[in-house]
């Protein structure tokens, strides 16, 4: 890398001694490269054996890449920290403004040890932090009023990330996100209930550095042709058009939309919350991140009338997703776009995953069908019923969770995987590895990539991508198979989130482009350098999960997902169990 | 003369590519000479606030510059001779619509100069390059 390059500083944060330093890495950024590789070596370093999530011996880490800055649609910031909600490695990437802010205020890394007798929010800009008394924010429930407060508190405006947490995070939820910019999340994992646990409610950072390049004429050349490779490219177009919500209508149609806790494949009214149908009614804005042209963030018009006023309303806009509207429309059977926007808005003020709570309502709804739960889901006295489509009773649920007023609600607050153990029905609970599934019933290589996936997540090695693939092909379809194909694919997906590219743009970056933007700033590396790097960053984060107790070799399976049949048939445990095998073998040989 | 003008802010994303494009002209990467701003009108859901300089007839920048480095351009806007800028900011505290931008590294402003640059890096057509008529647009 170039000598100078600001990226090589990592900024460490004491919360405990409430003190600052910066340490030249370097090296790290050179063998790691940035993102993914560098927080998975910080982290273990930083990190004690064993150590409590939600104690001060839980570090937080935050890393960017080279190319954040410098080329387009390098716009994601990767979080590294131990999980609350699997008890190992905690994975998050959010976009916004955090990457370009992170690199602007002249950091590769942030490091956030510690925690805060007192509740604190952190201003870093390019060469101080400043921690901020914020016994004034704590106890706010909604993350919306925080961003408001600390945007008229604070300078940075347009350069700045407000990284913040609202109720959920406060009261330690073991799914609470961070929330960036209003729109983008530190969604999944838990993240917040780690910032919780520090009482650190928010950080703002921003800066405006220069960065060199090796040859300012290949640079802008180089750039030139990524960004209009990426206007022009058809897979940024879909993105960008319709956004991820594009997908409801195919999974559906393909019998892989998980509904009514996956009792069901697929949902007879999801026309009406459909990603065309959503866009027509109620599209009202279309934002980018920071440095990416795409703009695939959709935000939804949502009008509510006040019940004490004629004619007045409120008027919010909804950030929506297709795995939004998976985990509260389909899992719950919610079919009316209103209902599922007023929910949305509730989930993104809590601070909550909305993936992992969706999953856990959906739980919980069938739990009550099957009277798991006696009287320990009501609250204060009042029975709360949970019924599918029941958006309104969701909503007070949403707040219990929250709040956790009973032990029940503490137990949902902890994850299915946790309140399946003490109420029972585990062979429902759609939990894997500890984290609630994602919405994709597409077939084995899903669940596989799910269940051994290094973040138990679509994002790891999108079997979801396999799965459809191979109904062309069903011959391919084997366990075997299947395990290669999630593990090359996680192999390289290191490489691009150690970039911190946005996994959107992986058709963009290809292994060519990689290598040609990486030249600009001095790294002189190989594809064969690219491929060790790759498997050294995936050998590192199994090795957390692994210390941490992670066992590979003793999964769960959900039984739900071997009962309801996916496009690919009747999933057989021998399969999944295969697959699983095959890949931990796989992940041995690392 | 040509300037660059904002066509519809309600089109601006707020993916700031115009900000980095601005940059790259001098050939660095990152934000630090960038003469162009975008940030959201009070969050991201009521929209964007993009800052160009309007290219002032008169400019009060230009004003203000106690060592003469920057003068009035032909047809607006003004010409920045960084040896003879002093640093003292002047000109950043003069304009009325905050469109001269600061360049930390060498403690100079940084001073758009309406070459379009930034126009090919914007795709949603929020930007363009236009040619003022009579001396006078609005």
């Amino acid at each position: 890398m170039i000598s100078e390059d600001p990226l090589r500083t990592v900024l460490y944060i004491d919360l405990s001694k409430r003190s600052f330093w910066t340490e030249d890495r370097r090296d790290l950024f050179e063998q790691y490269i940035g993102g993914t590789g560098v927080a998975i070596n910080l982290l273990q370093k930083e990190c004690r054996q064993n150590a409590n999530p939600l104690g001060p011996d839980n570090p937080i880490i935050f890393a960017v890449g080279p190319l954040t800055g410098v080329f387009p649609l390098a716009s994601k910031t990767v979080a590294l920290f131990k999980s609350p909600l699997t008890g190992n490695l905690g994975e998050s990437h959010a976009g916004g403004r955090s990457a370009t802010a992170i690199r602007m205020a002249g950091y590769g890394a942030i490091v956030i040890k510690g925690a805060s007798e007192t509740p604190v929010y952190l201003v870093i800009d390019s060469d101080k932090v400043h921690f901020k008394d914020a016994s004034a924010l704590w106890g706010l429930k909604s993350s919306f009023t925080v961003g408001r407060i600390i945007r008229e508190q604070e300078d940075g405006a347009g350069l700045r990330t407000i990284m913040r947490i609202g109720g959920a995070g406060e009261k330690m939820v073991s799914y609470a996100c961070v929330i960036t910019e209003t729109y983008r999340h530190f969604g999944r994992l838990g993240l917040g209930a780690v910032f919780g646990s520090k009482k650190l409610k928010a950080i703002s950072v921003s800066g405006r550095r220069r960065i060199k390049v090796e040859n300012p004429k290949t640079y802008r050349e180089l750039y030139k042709e990524v960004f209009n490779r990426t206007v022009k490219s058809p897979a940024m177009k879909k993105y960008h058009d319709l956004g991820t919500a594009v997908n409801i209508s195919p999974l559906n149609e393909l019998k892989a939309l998980p509904t009514e806790n996956l009792k069901q494949n697929s949902f007879d009214q999801a026309g009406g919350i459909s990603g065309e149908s959503i866009a027509e009614k109620y599209l009202g804005r279309r934002v980018a991140c920071s440095h990416c042209p795409v703009s695939c963030i959709h935000l939804a018009t949502y009008r509510e009338p006040y019940a004490s006023e004629p004619y007045f309303y409120k008027t919010t806009m909804v950030g929506y997703d297709y795995e939004l509207i998976y985990s509260f429309g389909t899992m719950l059977k919610i079919s009316s776009p209103e209902g599922l926007l007023k929910i949305l808005d509730e989930v993104e003020k809590y601070g909550l995953d909305v993936m992992s709570t969706g999953v856990a309502l959906a739980w919980a709804t069938e739990a009550q069908e099957r009277n798991l739960i006696p009287s320990e889901g009501d609250v204060n006295g009042a029975k709360l019923r949970l019924q599918w489509g029941d958006y309104d009773t969701y909503i007070k649920a949403i707040e219990y969770l929250t709040d956790q007023p009973n032990d029940f609600y503490k137990a949902l607050a902890r994850g299915v995987s946790y309140a399946s153990s003490k109420y029972g029905g585990s062979e429902f609970a759609l939990s894997f590895g500890g984290n609630e599934m994602p919405g994709y019933h597409t077939g084995p290589a899903a669940h596989i990539g799910h269940l051994i996936g290094s973040r138990h997540s679509h994002l790891d090695g999108a079997g979801y991508s396999i799965d459809q693939q191979n109904l062309k092909e069903p011959g391919k379809s084997t366990p075997e198979n299947i395990a290669k194909a999630l593990i090359d694919e996680e192999k390289w997906r290191q490489i691009l989130s150690s970039l911190t590219i946005c996994f959107f743009a992986r058709g963009i970056y290809d292994i060519d482009t990689v290598l040609k933007t990486l030249s600009v700033l001095g790294y002189k590396l190989t594809k064969d350098d690219l491929t060790r790097i790759g498997s050294e960053i995936l050998r590192e984060k199994y090795q957390f999960k692994i210390r941490e107790g992670f066992n590979p070799r003793n999964i769960t399976i959900p039984k739900r997902i071997l009962e309801t049949p996916s496009p690919h048939g009747v999933i057989s445990e021998d399969t999944i169990r295969k697959g699983v095998e095959s890949a931990t073998d796989l992940l041995e040989k690392l | 003369m040509k300037r660059l003008a904002v066509v519809d802010v309600n089109l601006c994303v707020g993916c700031q590519g115009c900000l980095f494009a601005c940059a790259r002209r001098f050939g660095d990467a990152g934000l630090s000479r960038s003469a162009i701003h975008v940030k959201s009108a009070g969050g991201i859901e009521r929209g964007f606030i993009v800052t160009v300089c309007r290219a002032c007839l008169d400019p009060p920048c230009a004003k203000v510059c106690p060592t003469d480095a920057l003068k009035p351009r032909p047809g607006g806007g003004v010409i920045l001779n960084p040896q003879k800028c002093i640093g003292c900011g002047n000109c950043k505290e003069a304009c009325t619509i905050n469109a001269v931008f600061w360049d930390e590294d060498t403690n100079k402003p940084a001073i758009c100069t309406h070459c379009g640059y930034c126009v090919d890096f914007c795709p949603y057509g929020v930007l363009k390059l236009e040619e003022r008529e009579g001396g006078i647009s609005v």
